[in-house]
């Protein structure tokens, strides 16, 4: 089988949520790949299971949740059949994540140079207190005082050094792939800024990978190679930044950056109609239809599948006929 | 000449912090020494970060907090000695929305209840007129008059913020406070929102304070632009003006920092330093001198004030660019 992407690639990849309401199908066949030091900026609105995409994989899917069907192959490994042993040596280690809220993410009662030094001892398989030259080099490497930090306890820290942390306690282990679930959202533009380059050139010394996941479309054009678009559960336009901001295909991808307000913009907005529908009962067919300006009674019927309409560029909308159906698993 | 809807001057609002009971008397200075004046029929924008105050001034300007010092006018009359039916009839006329529709809608109270409260305070009319009134301002922020017997968790966020402004303009006020109404929505919610609120204005004839964060949405909604930092507005003018010709230094850092969503934009990197300091101990002299790329000594000895360098445009700085 060929992959995509050397790095990671996921195909038809399936999660469920069961709630009192209903099953949540989170994940419809969600399709991404990346390359090893490749920024991918994975965007969409709320409901669209970009997180939970993050989360399936890092393995980190818990009940009521569930990983029902596809694959996660990272670095040749197949991570949905791998054991939570495995898994344990890959978490933290391979790829690590940081998350939204800096400051609910550290452990408020421990401080934060035992933090970091646990995630290096982890995988270095050290005891923590002889970790502590390592913190401080990777503390300095986030512009951070070593000296000052290291004995503090998370609510001593501001908001974008908290964050900072975050991304220390992330890279420490030198991992291949760095998951971003909206590093900056809850910061300041002025901080956000500084955050965005620090993991800019983090990863330029690193040579990690980043999966950036946001709603943001000026975070994304500004940091990320590659985007994918998501929608509802499905993974809707994959393309080069460049080529997704000039030539978007998907009307969700256009009607999106039509929405965007920006600086210098004064022409009206449009707004996409309707709104995210409800995933206990997802719409038939293309989940986007019902939106759509351009539905016609095949996109009620069936789900399009997710095509490459010219060289890497991949669009789930039968207004474009593929040049190859992608891989039919099985 | 334009009316002026609302004036403010030397406004200060602190809020005391205890520390213990023999260290000096601290305090929080939200807002301080604020002088404004919001045009009749403008959208007024206040930017700022985190910390800058913006919200307190715009809780001060309708007195849901009481100011520390200053004046408050309305039409020409001071606000802050008003009461009883005088109070009343300002409180009318100045109304808000919040920037969490999730939680300043009240979750067991019908939507028709929700929007009419302020009615039966207001107005003396009966309860057919009170539901006639409900379903054409619902019709107007695009919703349906059945809505009005639901209760808030039935909705969207989107539709949520529709409700929260259908009940500010339900009773004809002349001024509403806008704080960050669309920064808990969708990008495309947030469109129709915007949209929304452009059209009423004209229509109910309205003057919006729009307090925000996100630059990008001042360019596609203000008039005039206020940018505050550390309690106190830094720079101010015309909407045009600002984004043309940025001259305080926070104004331009700020704008250099917004991401534009436009991969063939390349920018200069330029990041400001440092972090936001507090309102308890602002920094001697300017406020902003030590993130500051071009501060010098004097930055740091001499507070600036705050001037017209250019008729209509007053910037809070030394050396203004």
């Amino acid at each position: 089988m060929e992959l995509r992407g050397k790095l990671l690639d996921v195909s038809n990849l399936k999660v469920s949520f069961y709630t009192y309401r209903g099953v949540v199908k989170a994940l419809n066949g969600v399709e991404l790949w990346m390359d090893s030091g490749e920024r991918l900026g994975v965007v969409g609105e709320t409901g669209c299971g970009k997180s939970v995409t993050s989360l399936a994989v890092m393995r980190l899917i818990e009940q009521p949740g569930e990983i029902q069907e596809g694959k996660i192959i990272f670095n040749g490994k197949n991570l949905v059949e791998l054991s939570e042993e495995k898994m344990n040596n890959i978490r933290g280690v391979e790829m690590s994540m940081i998350f939204q809220e800096p400051r609910s993410s550290l452990n408020p009662v421990m401080k934060v140079g035992y933090q970091i030094g646990e995630a290096i001892a982890k995988s270095k398989k050290i005891k923590i207190k002889n970790t502590y030259p390592e913190v401080k080099d990777m503390l300095r490497l986030v512009g951070l005082d070593p000296e000052r930090v290291i004995n503090s306890y998370p609510h001593e820290l501001s908001g974008g050094m908290s964050q900072r942390v975050m991304i220390g306690m992330g890279l420490a282990t030198h991992p291949k792939l760095l998951i971003a679930d909206e590093p900056t959202s809850a910061l300041d533009v002025t901080i956000q800024a500084q955050i965005l380059e620090l993991l800019d050139e983090l990863a330029r010394k690193m040579g990690n990978a980043v999966m950036l996941i946001t709603h943001d479309m000026g975070v994304v054009a500004e940091f990320c190679d590659k985007v994918l678009v998501m929608y509802a559960g499905n993974s809707v336009e994959y393309a080069s930044t460049a080529r997704l901001f000039e030539k978007p295909l998907h009307p969700y991808t256009g009607g999106l950056l039509q929405a965007v307000p920006r600086v210098g913009r004064t022409d009206e907005l449009k707004a996409i109609k309707g709104t995210v529908p409800d995933l206990v009962n997802p719409p038939s067919g293309c989940r986007f239809h019902p939106r759509c300006p351009h539905a016609m009674d095949i996109c009620k019927l069936e789900r399009p599948p997710f095509v490459e309409i010219e060289p890497d560029h991949y669009v789930a909308c039968y207004l474009f006929k593929g040049k190859n159906e992608v891989r039919e698993d099985g | 000449m334009v009316e002026t809807l609302i004036k403010i001057r030397d406004l200060k609002t602190y809020f005391p912090v205890k520390k213990s009971i023999f260290s000096k008397k601290l305090f929080v200075r939200a807002v301080d020494n604020v002088n404004m004046d919001v045009p009749k029929g403008s959208t007024f924008a206040v930017v700022g970060e985190s910390g800058s105050g913006k919200t307190t001034l715009a809780r001060t300007v309708l007195r849901l907090i009481e100011p520390t010092s200053g004046e408050i006018e309305f039409e020409g009359k001071d606000i802050l000695g008003l009461r009883g039916k005088d109070l009343l009839e300002v409180r009318r006329n100045m109304q808000i929305v919040f920037q969490d529709p999730y939680n300043s809608l009240h979750p067991r109270k019908l939507i028709k209840n929700i929007i009419g409260e302020g009615m039966k305070i207001h107005f003396k009319i009966s309860e057919i007129e009170i539901r006639d009134r409900i379903a054409s301002v619902l019709k107007e922020v695009g919703l349906i008059d059945d809505h009005m017997y639901r209760y808030a968790h039935e909705f969207s966020g989107g539709q949520r913020q529709r409700i929260a402004f259908a009940r500010a303009i339900v009773l004809k006020p002349k001024f509403i406070v806008l704080d960050e109404p669309t920064s808990a929505l969708d990008v495309s919610v947030q469109a129709m929102v915007l949209k929304m609120l452009k059209e009423i204005k004209v229509q109910e004839n309205l003057t919006y304070m729009f307090i925000t964060h996100n630059l990008s949405l001042v360019d596609y909604i203000a008039d005039k632009v206020a940018v505050m930092y550390v309690g106190e507005v830094v720079e101010m003018g015309d909407k045009t003006t600002i984004f043309k010709h940025p001259s305080h230094p926070y104004t331009d850092l700020l704008m250099a920092s917004n991401p534009i969503p436009d991969p063939k934009f390349v920018r200069e990197k330029r990041l400001m330093k440092g972090e936001i300091p507090s309102s308890i101990n602002p920094p001697s002299g300017c406020r902003f001198h030590n993130r500051c790329p071009f501060a010098d000594e004097r930055c740091a000895r001499e507070e600036p004030e705050l001037r017209e360098i250019k008729p209509g445009h007053l910037v809070r700085c030394h050396y203004p660019l």
